[in-house]
Parts: C-alpha cells; structure tokens; sequence
C-alpha cells in the first residue's frame, strides 16, 4: 500500500496444505522437504532486498524458496556488477522477466514489491507494483493484492484506503485490510507480519490473529 | 617458420612470444592506428563523439557509409580501424543492450556495455581459429547513475574512461592536440568545435559535412528525467544520444 512519503507489504504467516495448517510462522529452510510430501503448500514470505525494497512472494512452499535464492544471487551479482542497489523498478522487471522465462511451466508465486524509488531530483517516491505467475506486472498507484485471499484483500482494501497516509495510519489500515480479509479466506491467516518503509526507516512488527 | 618481425610467434593467438607478448594483439593495434581518426570529447553538459568518413573513390556512394552507430537510445560508438569488424560488434552491442532491456526494463549503463563489448573483444584474444578485432572504440553514453561517460575499448578487450581520447591513424598528435585544448568546464558547443579542430589538424582532403560524422550525447534535464520515469505514453526514454544530420555537420563547419 501506497502512503505519503512511505509504503508498507503485509504478509500472513500461515504455511498450509488446502484446509492443513502446518506452521504459522513459515521458515523458509524446513520447507522444502515437506514439499516433496506435498506439493501444494501455500504461503507468503515478505524478504528485504535492499534497505528500501521489500518482495512478498505469496504461493507454492518451493518456489518461495526457490525463487528468493533466485533474486538473492541475481541482485547481488546486479549489485557487484553495477556499483550500486537495485532500484524498485528495475527490480520489478527483473522479477518479471525471471517468470516469463518460465512461462509454460511456471513457478507458482505472484510477486508483491514494495520499496521507495529514487527520483531524479534526488527525492524518494513511494513505489509498489504485482504480478501474477507468469511475470504481468501492474504498477498500482495505491495497493496491490495477491494470494489466496486477494478477492476479500480487493474488497476490503477499496473501502479502507485512502491517499497520502503517513506511516503510522498506513501501518493501520493495512493491518486491518489484511486481519479481516485473511478472517474471511480459509487458507490464509495464523498471524501476520507488517513491514512500514519510510525514508529514514523500516517499522516491522508481527500480528496476532484468530488462530483457526 | 614464420618470418617477418614476431617470428614463430606471430601467428599463434594463444601463444605468449618470450618477451611476454601476444604479437597478433599489437598487430590489431597496427590495423587500428592505419585506420581513419576518430576522437571524443566529454563537456560539461554532453560529450562529442566524431570521426573523420574517408572514401577510396568518388564512386562510391558515401551517404550510406556509417561509422558512428547508435547502441541504443542512450548509447552511440565511433571506431577506427577495420569496418566489417565494427559492424560486427556494432550487432553484438545492440543484441546485449537489447537483451539487457528485456530483463531490467531499461538501456545498460554506459559502463556495463563497454564491459560486455569489451568481454566480446577479449574473447577474440584467447579463443581458438579466430583472430583480434582490428578495431578500437569510443563508447558515449549517458545515464542516471554515472552521467554522461566516454570510454575507449582496444582490441585487447582493455577499456578505461576518458575525457578525451583519439584513435587511429594522427592519434598521437589529436591527444597531445586535446591535451592543450581541453578543460573539465567546456560545454558541448565548444567541444564539438574543438573535436572539429583536433580533425582538422591531420585531415587529408576537404572537410565537408560528406567527410565528417559526428555523435552528441546531450545531459537530460531534471524535467525530462522525471517526465521520461513515468513512461509518457509510449515508455520509451527519450534518447539522449544522437547523430548530428549533414545540415547540422555543415552548420558546425561554417562557424
């Protein structure tokens, strides 16, 4: 979600198998075993990629994993080779062209990224955009939503937000479009982590949530 | 036994002469310096690439020879030395600056395409059946990280950046030319006077805007950089890298 000057990525916590809660504060590492048991666990991590930049990658348990090694090796090799951080857009296009590569046989992850872009002027603007599996971007210019309750995030999110939020309304109001969208989604839930990026700071804090 | 002046030596790509050469790589070096001046200039606001367009007949249709060739819209290149070697990197670079697009959704640095052009020409230096590039290069290019950068690649693979540099045939008398000439304050006005001077001194023939080709890669302002971020319609940054057109070359010439 889009605020004044800020942006805030929200994530649940809940690893699970259809109606099988696993774990509700999903660690990257164990996953991938259980993976192999079952190849449908779905989830959302949000990882930092730079002090700026936030990626949510909501869906399949692997390819979380998978693809976040991905991005970390890629935007280290990027950051070497060109002498600086990745911006957010140029981050977005990287992310969607490592989908589309995979376009007839896709990794099962749609991509949320949120971060602070740099403007020419020297400024910071607020930047966030999403993708479906196969790479489509949509830069929004006040929230984007993705996973197994993203029809009930879309309903809620439209009669929550409002432009130029600063950082601890937007902190609000998109705890609250998460808590009672994921209420409404079987699949989603078991707590939630908030991420709010204004230029000097990151706020993080994890949310409690019903827990059935 | 090959004769001549490398000896045994010369011929073998992948083998160090005793002395700790590789002779073919000089040997490119000796095609470039036969080949027609080039040279660039870096101004405060721009940089000048130019070259001198040089025809063995009157026959030969001259508008369609191109020896300053646009990479992309932020990057142009200037040689001097063999043409079908140009042309051959010239298709590489454009590849890799296309590629480069399709991945991050914007035109290389000036610096990550001279690296990747440069690889390319190093490569020549190390692989089996294939010989040196026998051309050197002036990559111009602008972009939002770095500014405006010029940089010369050699047919070793090795590049630096320059604030002026000359290649080929006069290059030494163009450097020291430039060296007098030159200050960190010259605008893109005076650049492209002086680069026209520095040609000018070892130039054989008419100077015409037929004889001459010139590339300008010019700063964006604040306001074009922030109008071209939000895409403006088509997406497509505006170039700030551009051949000057005959008329423009004549203009610069009668002044």
């Amino acid at each position: 979600m889009v605020g004044k000057d800020c942006v805030a990525i929200a994530s649940d916590l809940r690893l699970g198998t259809q109606a099988l809660g696993i774990s509700s504060n999903f660690q990257r590492v164990p996953v991938s075993h259980f993976s192999r048991v079952c190849p449908s666990l779905t989830i959302c991590q949000v990882f930092p990629i730079t002090d700026r930049l936030y990626v949510g990658l909501p869906g399949l348990g692997t390819d979380v994993t998978t693809l976040y090694e991905r991005f970390r090796y890629r935007v280290n090799m990027y950051t070497i080779k060109e002498e600086r951080e990745i911006h957010p857009e140029t981050f977005t296009h990287m992310v969607s062209s490592t989908l589309y590569e995979h376009r007839f046989g896709p990794y099962f992850i749609e991509p949320v990224v949120a971060g602070l872009s740099k403007l020419p002027t020297g400024g910071l603007k607020p930047f966030i955009a999403a993708m479906d599996l196969i790479g489509c971007i949509n830069f929004a210019k006040d929230f984007v939503v993705a996973g197994t309750a993203s029809s009930k995030l879309y309903g809620v999110a439209e009669g929550l937000w409002e432009p130029d939020l600063e950082p601890e309304d937007l902190f609000e109001t998109i705890s609250q479009t998460l808590l009672n969208a994921v209420d409404r989604d079987a699949f989603s839930g078991w707590g939630a982590v908030v991420h709010v990026i204004t230029k000097d700071r990151v706020i993080s804090r994890t949310l409690k949530a019903r827990m059935d | 036994m090959a004769s001549a002046d490398g000896g045994a030596y010369s011929y073998s790509l992948t083998v160090f002469s005793p002395s700790g050469k590789l002779v073919q790589i000089e040997h490119a070096l000796a095609a470039v310096s036969q080949g027609t001046t080039s040279l660039g200039i870096k101004a405060s606001n721009g940089i000048v690439i130019a070259t001198e367009k040089k025809s063995s007949s009157i026959l030969i249709d001259d508008s369609m020879i191109e020896k300053v060739a646009v990479v992309c819209p932020n990057i142009g290149i200037v040689y001097s030395g063999m043409g079908p070697d140009f042309r051959v990197l010239i298709a590489r670079a454009r590849k890799s600056a296309q590629a480069y697009w399709r991945v991050y959704g914007e035109y290389p640095p000036t610096k990550v395409l001279t690296q990747e052009i440069a690889t390319v020409m190093q490569e020549a230096t190390q692989s089996g059946g294939v010989r040196p590039f026998g051309v050197s290069l002036l990559v111009a290019g602008y972009d939002i990280h770095r500014g405006p950068c010029l940089y010369q690649v050699d047919p070793s693979g090795s590049f630096w950046a320059w604030k002026a540099s000359a290649i080929g045939k006069n290059m030494v008398n163009a450097k020291t030319f430039l060296e007098k000439r030159y200050n960190d304050d010259i605008s893109l006005e005076d650049a492209i006077h002086t680069a026209l001077l520095t040609l000018k001194e070892g130039f054989e023939g008419q100077m015409t805007e037929k004889t001459i080709e010139i590339g300008v890669v010019t700063v964006p302002t604040v306001e074009e950089l922030t109008a071209g971020k939000e895409g403006g319609g088509t997406g497509r940054p505006r170039p700030t890298f551009r051949k000057l057109t005959e008329e423009e070359v004549k203009d610069y010439l009668a002044l």
